[in-house]
């Protein structure tokens, strides 16, 4: 038997990154096959050329036999190729309906059948179990929703393939757990699925083959009988990686950032933080487990100075910091890694070593009045370059031109270089690499270790339980459970996160 | 949102209200004027039609002005030559079509920067109009058709059915457009192509000839709007007799929330504004110098984009290039 997908040698460059060299990758009708690999490592680019959103440089790709032509993707849709998308293709101005027809209408004369749209989208969601209401615009739903959406837009025409391009990322893990069963369910009815993820446990739970990716090339093919979480990570990374996180215990002393009673307001003035309180105390690590979207950014945004508070209170070492100027709030000794790593972390079109005092560039030793200490800078520079493992050409090198992991390097170099009270964490590893990742936790640790308070925020669950010392959980604006580091046990965590009761 | 709503319907009230009470007292000046307001209000409301099938699939174009002083240049001259008024619009939408197919050209093809490439449009358009113009020519104009019955109806008769041949293909056009762009699977597109064009591209729709198409017939609309200023509203042609009306028809275009249909009541109400003043002064009832009002649609631009400000959210990828590949 033939394979369903045969891709042989293709290529791909871009200007000064060769994204994919040589790679060869069958899928099977009723198999599933993981593409694993560090970011950066040409998985998406791979899967794109697939769906006709690339064009390959050499090499060619065959659906059922049939070899498709580089950049066809009402081609590749034909031949029963369906793709979710990393980024969500969703028009957020539009209902359901709309966005699921997108593409092929069904029409009564020249006109769309808005009848027969949304009836096929009420059977198509029925068939698949993946609930949506056709009529809700996509920009009022949560992100879980869209991407059941995604999902049925790229199942709709009765797909031969699918191809799902980190679909988990921004899933409960209860919402993930259901997507691993569809893929399942898909697979056992004949559909091949290729799936593209970082996460191993994922890969354990569903692969039947893994095909990983390295710096462009094939890396090695294995599959879950073969190898463990351990070995995956080796052969994804190319070198040991201690996915364990070691810590020592904690020795949590006297409550340094406390938050009371405080509400703050999202950016459509609905109320996403309502009546919080937390304290974390120096030398401990908290942890804010919680599907995106429940107050998580508003809530560091509000502690960092960046967000007005409605009522409430953030005292950091018992002096009140609620009304302050961000910059101010960072004189108080609270660090911040930001979510968003380009818009609120760097700037990129700067050189490193500029992105390396963004927030003290107007102190002592980096300027005297209104002169800069170049000399300063370039000391301080190379020296964290080096202690942060930061790969760059030079530190005059543009932040904008590093790495997605190396970007992040560089804001946590910034932040923990400091002599910091406080360590917001938000999202520190969300798009960064295995091997960094276990860079960024020791140095949270580190921070924990010399004394730091560490509120950490992630949507991965497995960051939040290998690296809290006790996990909040936070559902609806509120914290609705603080747990001990050994009390948290996963299902509860994830429970806890949905809104249910425990 | 809501309050907007029951502002329009209010304001809409109020002129059928006001129209009824003058036409009461004197229904052969207010006919008048009502069909006034029509037959200036239209091509603002083509032209700002122009501005919705381009900004609807992402392409931002304010080089609207350009087209409308091409084309009018290239009818009334088409017109003068052959001494055929049908000619002359064919010329004209042809010619308006041309400068969406450039327009298209540079900011699809070449990703230039689209209100460059429109400012392109308009200072070639300029340019090459005022270099090539020869004073003391004619040329046939359209002429009033009255459709038959429906002209006799007391006032709507007059109002809607005794125009030239333009108008009634414009406001049917207009209609026309409203309909393809919310109920046909060429309008789902288009707008699913300026919201997001990666969500279109991925179903399969090529964003590069959605765009193409769009803007080239939107030029072609242009182009009949042209024909209307030199050829059915004026006769004649000048430098520049244009006055800025392109860029009116994009303040309307805001105004009316990228919807033909609003953009429509809102080049009506210009229309409308004209029209009272004109008769006005003509009567002699106020007393104006004419350079106040020859202000007044610059005036209303101003006080139109500044009620709508912040109120409205265009289209979300509008003049952003679509790069298929990236890394």
């Amino acid at each position: 038997m033939s394979a369903l997908l045969e891709i042989t040698n293709v290529t791909k460059t871009f200007p000064g990154v060769v994204a994919n060299e040589n790679i060869s990758v069958s899928v099977a009708a009723g198999e599933i096959v993981a593409l694993l690999g560090e970011n950066g490592a040409g998985k998406s680019t791979l899967v794109k050329s697939v769906f006709g959103m690339v064009r390959p440089d050499s090499g060619e790709i065959r659906i059922k036999g049939e070899l498709i032509a580089p950049g066809d993707t009402g081609g590749a849709i034909a031949r029963g190729v369906g793709m979710v998308h990393q980024h969500f293709q969703l028009v957020p101005v539009m209902t359901v309906t709309e966005n699921i027809i997108l593409g092929d209408e069904p029409k009564r004369g020249i006109f769309i059948n808005m009848k027969a749209a949304r009836a096929e989208v009420i059977a198509l969601s029925e068939k698949y179990g993946l609930e949506v209401d056709p009529d809700a615009f996509v920009e009022d739903l949560p992100v879980g929703t869209q991407q059941r959406i995604e999902i049925l837009k790229a199942l709709r025409k009765d797909v031969d393939l699918l191809i799902l391009d980190e679909p988990t990322a921004v899933l409960t893990p209860q919402e993930t757990d259901e997507l691993l069963q569809v893929m399942k369910n898909l697979a056992a009815s004949g559909v091949g699925v290729l799936f593209i993820t970082h996460k191993l446990r994922e890969v354990m739970a569903v692969a039947d083959r893994v095909v990983v990716l390295r710096n462009g090339r094939v890396a090695g093919s294995t599959s879950p009988k073969e190898t463990d979480e351990e070995g995956l990570a080796q052969l994804m990374v190319g070198r040991n990686v201690v996915l364990q996180v070691e810590k020592g215990e904690a020795k949590p002393e006297a409550s340094t950032l406390e938050i009371k009673a405080l509400s703050v307001n999202d950016d459509r003035k609905h109320l996403a933080v309502d009546g919080l309180n937390l304290e974390v105390r120096a030398g401990e690590i908290v942890g804010v487990a919680g599907v995106e979207g429940n107050g998580q950014r508003e809530l560091v945004e509000a502690i960092c100075g960046m967000r007005p508070r409605l009522s409430g209170e953030v005292l950091v070492s018992g002096e009140a910091t609620h009304d302050m100027h961000p910059h101010k709030v960072h004189s108080m000794g609270v660090s911040h890694i930001p979510e968003d790593r380009e818009k609120h972390g760097l700037v990129s079109s700067y050189s490193i070593e500029d992105n390396l005092v963004l927030n003290q560039f107007d102190r002592d030793p980096f300027a005297k009045g209104w002169i800069r200490n170049v000399a300063a800078l370039e000391e301080n520079a190379t020296r964290l370059v080096e202690e942060f493992d930061i790969r760059t050409p030079s530190i005059k090198t543009t932040a904008g031109a590093l790495s997605g992991g190396n970007k992040q390097k560089v804001v946590v170099a910034r932040e923990l270089s400091q002599d910091t009270r406080v360590v917001i964490a938000a999202q520190p590893t969300r798009g960064v690499d295995v091997g960094s990742i276990e860079f960024i936790h020791n140095q949270l640790i580190a921070a924990r270790d010399a004394g730091a308070a560490v509120l950490l925020v992630s949507a991965e669950l497995d960051e939040i339980l290998s690296l809290a010392d006790r996990v909040a959980v936070m559902s609806g604006g509120k914290i609705v459970a603080i747990l001990d580091a050994k009390d948290a046990e996963r299902g509860l965590v994830g429970r806890l996160m949905a809104g249910l009761s425990a | 949102m809501k309050k907007l709503l029951s502002f329009k319907w209010l304001l809409t009230l109020l002129l059928v209200v006001i129209t009824g009470y003058f036409y009461s007292k004197d229904g052969v000046i207010t006919s008048s004027v009502v069909s006034t307001a029509l037959i200036f209000g239209l091509p603002l409301a083509l032209a700002a039609m122009v501005g919705i099938m381009c900004e609807r699939t992402g392409i931002v174009n304010i080089g609207i002005e350009g087209t409308l002083l091409f084309s009018a240049f290239v009818g009334f001259f088409t017109a003068s030559a052959t001494d055929s008024d049908f000619y002359g619009v064919v010329a004209a939408v042809i010619a308006g079509t041309a400068s969406g197919v450039l327009l298209a050209f540079m900011s699809i093809s070449w990703k230039m920067d689209q209100i460059i490439a429109g400012t392109i449009i308009n200072i070639l358009a300029t340019g090459l109009t005022s270099f090539l113009y020869k004073q003391g020519h004619t040329a046939p104009t359209t002429s009033e058709i009255d459709i038959p019955w429906l002209s006799k109806i007391p006032f709507f008769g007059q109002v809607l059915f005794m125009h030239g041949p333009i108008v009634y293909i414009g406001l049917v056009l207009i209609f026309v457009l409203y309909v393809a762009l919310f109920h046909t699977s060429w309008g789902l597109r288009s707008r699913a192509v300026g919201e997001h064009p990666g969500s279109a591209d991925t179903a399969g729709v090529s964003v590069f000839k959605l765009r193409y198409l769009n803007v080239s017939i939107a030029g072609a609309v242009g182009g009949l709007a042209g024909a209307y200023l030199s050829l059915e509203l004026v006769g004649s042609w000048d430098r520049g007799f244009t006055a800025g009306k392109g860029f009116t028809a994009l303040a309307l275009m805001i105004f009316g929330r990228w919807n033909p249909m609003g953009a429509l009541a809102a080049a009506m109400f210009f229309g409308l504004t004209q029209a009272v003043t004109n008769q006005l002064m003509f009567s002699q009832i106020v007393k104006i110098p004419d350079q106040f009002v020859n202000m007044l649609p610059y005036i209303l631009t101003i006080v139109v984009l500044a009620i709508s400000a912040g109120k409205v959210r265009p289209p979300a990828a509008e003049g952003q290039q679509y790069e298929k590949e990236q890394a």
